[in-house]
């Protein structure tokens, strides 16, 4: 048997398979294939990274770069005896702002704060608002600010004569610091951050508890072969695949209009009751919670079943109940990848603009949220208005907010990260 | 019931002592270490059982949450279809969805769909299976540990920010290589390359997943009769990992239509009937967003016909979702 085969081998049928010349040809062009492809494939990866790094320099590019302003009053006019305004005691700046702005304006200013409280800076800045009144008029990009440097300045000089053009940084800390503003030189994201705040919080006390305990009873008492188990188990998965925008809708027809009584805080009095509705920070918590729920299921179910099943014959063993070794063993050692799948599915939250925009979030807020019954924006949403205006400098404002928005989700992303790293080694150890 | 190991009731019993099992034995109920007969029925642990029901509520809520989505989508859509400027025939026959004049045709919004979604497979499919091809088959190691964080943070970057990068860098590139006459500043082309690089990690991950878990001793098998890498990766792996591969194409369709942000920032505002990919339309996810971000009053149809085209969207994605864990469950090749 063994003859027989190795006489086939050493001599191949006619015409199917090649020898001499026309068997190295085939070789190589087989192996030259190989490395097109292979090139093929690097080159591919390659571009998928160009992708990331293109998205990144376009923010960045937005964020920083010259703008071109004109004021309405020149700062140097307002010196006094030679002193500019930024060098100005506080006595001096309240004058200025006295001789030039009306007398009611003034008065509501004593009436918000009297004069004598304000600080130097507060007054300061008070100047720049309503007696300078920068205007942006034009905004270039980093790359061009950096490399183009000349062919800037003089397209400001020949399209806006008189403009002041400076380099301004769109991240500063008191973007961070201000509330929303329909001028682009003042506006800031503190109110969205807030808002962002406080719907990841009652997303993640309404997502976690509830995420959790599915996949405990999941993983350790439903029968799986039980029908409606299965059912469970299978919808959970189809839940993940669903549309955020669905769930927008859903957060929309329930939380907003039906359960309006409740979201919108009236069953317990508070809230602003003339324009109480369901449009609130709770309603928004609730929906990203249902939408990220089969995420934390999902997860946690995983972390659940890597527990060794040896911990769980111990407890019983030792003739601890059921619930006994699910909380004193199970899930402790279960904890760390749970709260990964959860940071992870909560990272998505902070992200998600959609859903929001059904629910119903304020487009113009400049008050803090003070409250679960608060009306509220978020930082993608108000990323999302400011990239609607047409307007350059709203676009630049938008980059800023985007990289406030990344740096939140890396830290929340390496945080996750870390714990995956440490339970890794904590389990090796043990 | 005897106890006949001496040793094991020895040990009980010093246990006994020091218990409050002790206690209990002078009341004369069942305890262990000899007495009254031992009673090992199951006892009703109250706690124990109000518990498991709080987790199977836990459970159940996914079920509530899909029943609400259906009861919400299908009720208001049957007010939407009981209005009589409305009828299906009209809803999935007009080629103009115009609600201010009582036109109720879904085309302008499904074709819209179809092309964002159409140009976002021809980009994300293509780069995605070549991802995955090359990091599980040609990356070593430390490559693929540098490469695969990579990916995930290009996955885990808000939507709203690809609406963006699309809005400001992929329309003016587009812009620039055709033509500003040809390419109007909101076009379904740019919002669909954007969902395709979006959908990318997507793909590759998850056809990474199918490819890596075909056995090694295949491509061993392969390589020893003679086959070159790429014929080993492309002739016998991606057909072992063929079903895994293609729910992740499935998913990844899915996944381009129900994408909501980037179309509605870079796609355009208003239902537009066409097929050029440089011309603005508006797809479903947009147009939803689009009138829900207005001041919507309750029970108008504006306010019912977006759930209309919500069922739409939902049943769309629903049944290919559910493909591709028929596709993952039927034709999956198993080697262990």
């Amino acid at each position: 048997m063994a003859i027989h085969r190795q006489q086939t081998l050493s001599q191949p049928a006619d015409g199917l398979m090649p020898s001499g010349t026309a068997y190295h040809e085939q070789v190589a062009a087989r192996q030259r294939r190989g490395r097109t492809w292979a090139i093929v494939f690097q080159a591919t990866m390659l571009s998928g990274i160009v992708a990331l790094c293109a998205l990144l320099l376009n923010i960045l590019n937005q964020s920083f770069g010259y703008v071109a302003i004109v004021n309405t009053i020149d700062p140097t006019e307002l010196a006094v005896d030679g002193v500019p305004l930024n060098e100005l005691p506080k006595d001096n700046l309240v004058e200025i702002l006295e001789a030039n702005i009306s007398a009611g304006l003034m008065r509501r200013y004593e009436n918000d704060m009297p004069f004598t409280e304000r600080s130097r800076e507060d007054v300061h800045d008070l100047i720049l608002e309503r007696v300078v009144e920068p205007q942006v008029q034009a905004t270039w990009g980093l790359f061009d600010s950096i490399f183009a440097r000349g062919s800037v300045f003089a397209e400001a000089e020949e399209q806006f004569p008189g403009s002041d053009v400076y380099f301004r940084s769109w991240l500063t800390t008191s973007f961070i610091s201000k509330s929303q503003s329909s001028e682009p030189l003042r506006a800031g994201v503190r109110t969205a951050i807030f808002g962002s705040l406080w719907v990841v919080a009652i997303t993640i006390l309404f997502s976690f508890p509830i995420g959790v305990g599915a996949a405990i009873y999941l993983e350790e008492y439903a029968q799986k072969e039980r029908l409606l188990n299965r059912l469970i188990q299978t919808n959970i998965n189809n839940l993940a695949g669903v549309p955020s925008i669905i769930y927008g809708m859903l957060g929309l027809a329930i939380f907003v209009r039906i359960l309006e009584l409740f979201t919108s805080g009236a069953f317990l009095g508070i809230g602003d009751q003339s324009t109480a509705n369901g449009r609130t920070i709770i309603s928004a918590g609730l929906t990203l919670g249902l939408l990220i729920l089969p995420l934390i299921i999902i997860n946690g179910q995983e972390a659940i079943r890597a527990v060794p099943n040896s911990l769980r014959q111990a407890g019983f063993g030792l003739g601890a109940t059921h619930w006994q070794v699910i909380w004193h063993h199970v899930l402790p050692s279960a904890m760390p990848g749970v709260l990964t799948g959860t940071i992870l599915a909560v990272s998505r939250a902070i992200g998600e603009t959609a859903p929001l925009v059904i629910v119903g979030a304020s487009t113009f807020i400049a008050l803090d949220p003070s409250g679960p019954f608060s009306k509220f924006t978020v930082l993608p949403i108000q990323i999302y208005q400011w990239t609607s205006r047409p307007q350059d400098e709203f676009r630049n404002l938008a980059a800023a907010a985007i990289l406030v928005l990344l740096i939140l989700l890396l830290s929340l992303n390496a945080s996750a990260v870390l714990l995956r790293n440490r339970f890794d080694r904590s389990r090796a150890i043990a | 019931m005897t106890r006949s190991a001496p040793t094991a009731q020895a040990a009980i019993s010093a246990e006994s002592m020091r218990g409050p099992v002790a206690g209990a034995e002078s009341k004369g109920e069942s305890v262990l270490g000899g007495g009254p007969p031992l009673d090992l029925s199951r006892k009703p642990r109250v706690t124990e059982s109000l518990i498991q029901g709080f987790l199977y509520l836990c459970g159940a809520i996914s079920i509530l949450t899909t029943l609400g989505i259906v009861y919400v989508l299908g009720r208001e859509s049957l007010l939407f279809f009981a209005n009589e400027e409305v009828n299906l025939l009209k809803f999935f026959g007009g080629t103009e969805w115009q609600p201010a004049i009582g036109r109720f045709g879904i085309w302008p919004l499904v074709t819209a769909t179809f092309m964002a979604s159409l140009i976002a497979m021809a980009v994300a499919l293509p780069m995605g299976l070549c991802i995955a091809i090359y990091l599980s088959e040609y990356a070593p190691q430390r490559t693929r540990s540098i490469l695969k964080p990579i990916l995930e943070v290009l996955a885990g970057i808000p939507t709203v920010v690809y609406g963006y990068f699309a809005l400001t860098f992929m329309t003016p590139l587009l812009r620039g290589i055709f033509g500003r006459d040809i390419v109007e500043i909101y076009n379904t082309a740019s919002a669909g390359i954007v969902i395709g690089i979006l959908v990318i990690p997507l793909v590759s991950s998850m056809s990474e997943d199918a490819l890596s878990a075909v056995p090694n001793t295949l491509r061993q098998a392969s390589y020893g009769l003679g086959a070159t890498r790429l014929e080993t990766a492309v002739r016998i792996v991606l057909p072992a990992a063929l079903s895994g591969v293609a729910a992740a194409f499935i998913v990844a369709i899915s996944r381009a239509v129900g994408e909501t942000m980037i179309v509605a920032i870079a796609a355009g505002a208003g239902p537009n009937f066409t097929f050029s990919p440089f011309r603005a339309a508006e797809t479903m996810t947009g147009h939803i967003v689009r009138i829900s971000g207005g001041d919507l009053s309750y029970d108008s149809i504006d306010y019912n016909s977006i759930f209309a085209i919500g069922l739409l969207l939902f049943l769309l994605t629903l049944s290919l979702n559910v493909l591709s864990q028929w596709i993952v469950r039927r034709f999956r090749e198993e080697y262990e």
